[in-house]
């Protein structure tokens, strides 16, 4: 039992390798536990593939110009649905007291949940690329090229992580894995149905309209599309990123004071 | 010197209920010192407070010298938890664990992973390495808890409950390890409600009830606290234990208990000296006594005569 008193402890870790470290761990637990990733490659699947064909022939009169029109709402879509794994992850380690033991070490307190955003991008990486490859398969062809693609995936990534940061604030307030998968459900339906991705709002009533208009995904979803097409203005993306920098302003310090509260 | 850990007036409410209720206590550095309480006593909220987990609403905590609010950081950077409330990850195997504990405290890459072989191999779980920590029994799962609170040295550890739900033989390995880690100058913080567990271990011991120490002291102190020793006799002959009774009372002048078992009695003695005047006696009036003992009273006893209560799940 001599080895297990190694004496000293080395210097500690810095805020980089602590948000490593956990991010490695986000990984192993994908490795681990493959079927976690069902939702990231069954959303992406079933949204393009089953969207494209099913409203393709009676909205745009053929599947093409449809898809066109609808593959960046079901990117939009299908990365915000699995940015739900952020407070996802956070609660389960909240409800199995895994978190305890994290919260008394002596590191850069954010670390894990920095560390599991690292890990998510796989996540949100997996589903944008079957997304688009999908999509190439079908025909889409944008006219925003390869730049445009790019930047509309990179666009969407920025967004994600900002908005990860709402599900983990809820991850530490509320009570089980479950509920987390249940508001998130609850906040993401109307607002990713009631949204610009499948139609054009101009044929809704009003008040329907009115929704449309200010919802946010809506906003979200002409951005990308206007990226994919290659017309996108600098007002427009600037107005994600500053929303994603509201999110983040806001969410982030919430979440780390539940963090640090936690009874 | 600066104690290990000092409280003073902790308070600590949920909702209506004050789980740490004015504690105070002052543990010095090196040896074992136990909190011994029922099921709800207050015993891990006070080390939630402690190791920077939660923090009390009233009062202070000083761990090693530092606040543990103020300080929160300068604590965690010397002490190391264990027990049921800080579990480890069932997602990932005993190895992953062990390594990602090494390099959350700043073990480069390599010397993690040696880091965690060595511990794996120490706590007998080498075979169970790369298995993932749901797959293990109870034991196994104790094991790379404590495991993984001893990856680095640290100067103060808390083992909160360490051996509940363990066998016997795993729970006399819990023993030696805080002994040895005791040896080598870790101060140990240890929560039971196992009262054997904290005869063995500990140096001093603070009885918690209801988020207050009700006795604090040495083992020892707490056994004579309750009175200084008991006298047990087993007759030779039951049909003449009413009249041992009646010796005995009128020798030692306090009540006479009577066992279960119909041949013995025993009560409560202040010396040595007046156990075996008492014994004379029984000889002098034809008592034959078949056995007797004379010893202190155990730790349960201690407990029974310090709460009013019974230990539900004492061993």
């Amino acid at each position: 039992m001599t080895v297990v008193l190694s004496g000293a402890r080395p210097p500690r870790a810095s805020a980089v390798s602590a948000s490593l470290a956990f991010g490695w761990r986000s990984l192993l637990k994908i490795r681990h536990v493959p079927e976690q990733l069902a939702d990231a490659i069954l959303a992406p699947v079933l949204f393009t593939v089953l969207f494209t064909y099913l409203f393709g022939g009676a909205f745009a009169g053929s599947t093409s110009r449809y898809l066109n029109f609808l593959l960046p709402g079901t990117l939009v879509m299908t990365v915000l649905l699995v940015t739900v794994y952020s407070g996802l992850a956070l609660n389960t380690d909240l409800t199995r007291g895994v978190l305890n033991r994290f919260r008394a070490l002596p590191i850069w307190q954010p670390a894990l949940i920095v560390g599991g955003l690292l890990g998510d991008a796989g996540r949100y990486l997996l589903s944008a690329g079957l997304v688009i490859g999908l999509g190439l398969a079908m025909g889409f062809r944008p006219d925003g090229g390869v730049v445009g693609v790019l930047l509309a995936v990179a666009l969407i990534l920025v967004f994600a992580f900002s908005l990860s940061w709402v599900w983990t604030t809820l991850g530490l307030l509320l009570r089980s894995p479950q509920s987390v998968t249940m508001v998130s459900f609850l906040v993401q339906f109307p607002l990713t149905f009631a949204s610009n991705v499948f139609v054009d709002p101009a044929t809704m009533p009003g008040w329907l309209q009115a929704f449309v208009d200010a919802n946010p995904v809506s906003h979200l979803v002409s951005t990308e599309r206007a990226l994919m097409q290659g017309t996108a203005s600098a007002g427009q993306v600037g107005g994600v990123l500053v929303a994603a920098a509201a999110l983040v302003a806001v969410f982030a310090p919430t979440t780390m004071y539940l963090y640090r509260r936690k009874p | 010197m600066t104690p290990a850990i000092e409280t003073v007036g902790l308070v600590k409410t949920y909702g209506q209920t004050r789980a740490v209720d004015g504690l105070d206590i002052t543990v010095p550095v090196g040896g074992v010192y136990g909190l011994l309480g029922p099921n709800g006593a207050g015993k891990t909220t006070t080390i939630r407070i402690l190791a920077t987990l939660v923090r009390p609403d009233a009062g202070r905590a000083a761990v090693l010298g530092h606040d543990v609010v103020r300080e929160a950081d300068a604590v965690r950077g010397r002490v190391s938890l264990t027990g049921q409330f800080a579990s480890i990850d069932e997602d990932l195997t005993g190895e992953e664990n062990l390594v990602l504990q090494a390099r959350l405290l700043g073990f480069p890459r390599r010397r993690a992973r040696r880091r965690a072989a060595e511990l794996l191999a120490a706590f007998d779980l080498t075979d169970a390495a790369g298995r993932l920590v749901k797959t293990y029994s109870g034991g196994m799962r104790r094991r790379v808890d404590l495991a993984a609170s001893l990856v680095a040295g640290a100067d103060l550890l808390f083992l909160d409950e360490p051996t509940t739900g363990l066998d016997p033989r795993s729970r006399g390995e819990v023993w030696d390890l805080v002994r040895t880690l005791v040896g080598q100058g870790t101060t140990v913080l240890l929560t039971t409600q196992y009262l054997d567990e904290a005869d063995q271990l500990a140096d001093r011991i603070a009885v918690i009830d209801h988020g207050r120490v009700i006795a604090e002291g040495t083992p020892g102190e707490l056994k004579s606290s309750v009175g200084s020793g008991v006298l047990h006799v087993r007759l030779l002959r039951p049909e003449q234990r009413p009249e041992a009774e009646r010796v005995l009372a009128e020798v030692l002048d306090t009540r006479i208990q009577l066992d279960s078992d119909e041949a013995a009695l025993s009560a409560r003695v202040d010396d040595v000296e007046r156990g075996a005047y008492a014994l004379a006696a029984l000889s002098r009036a034809g008592i034959e006594v078949a056995a007797f003992g004379l010893g202190q009273p155990s730790l349960d006893e201690v407990f029974l005569a310090l709460t009013g209560q019974t230990q539900e799940v004492a061993a």
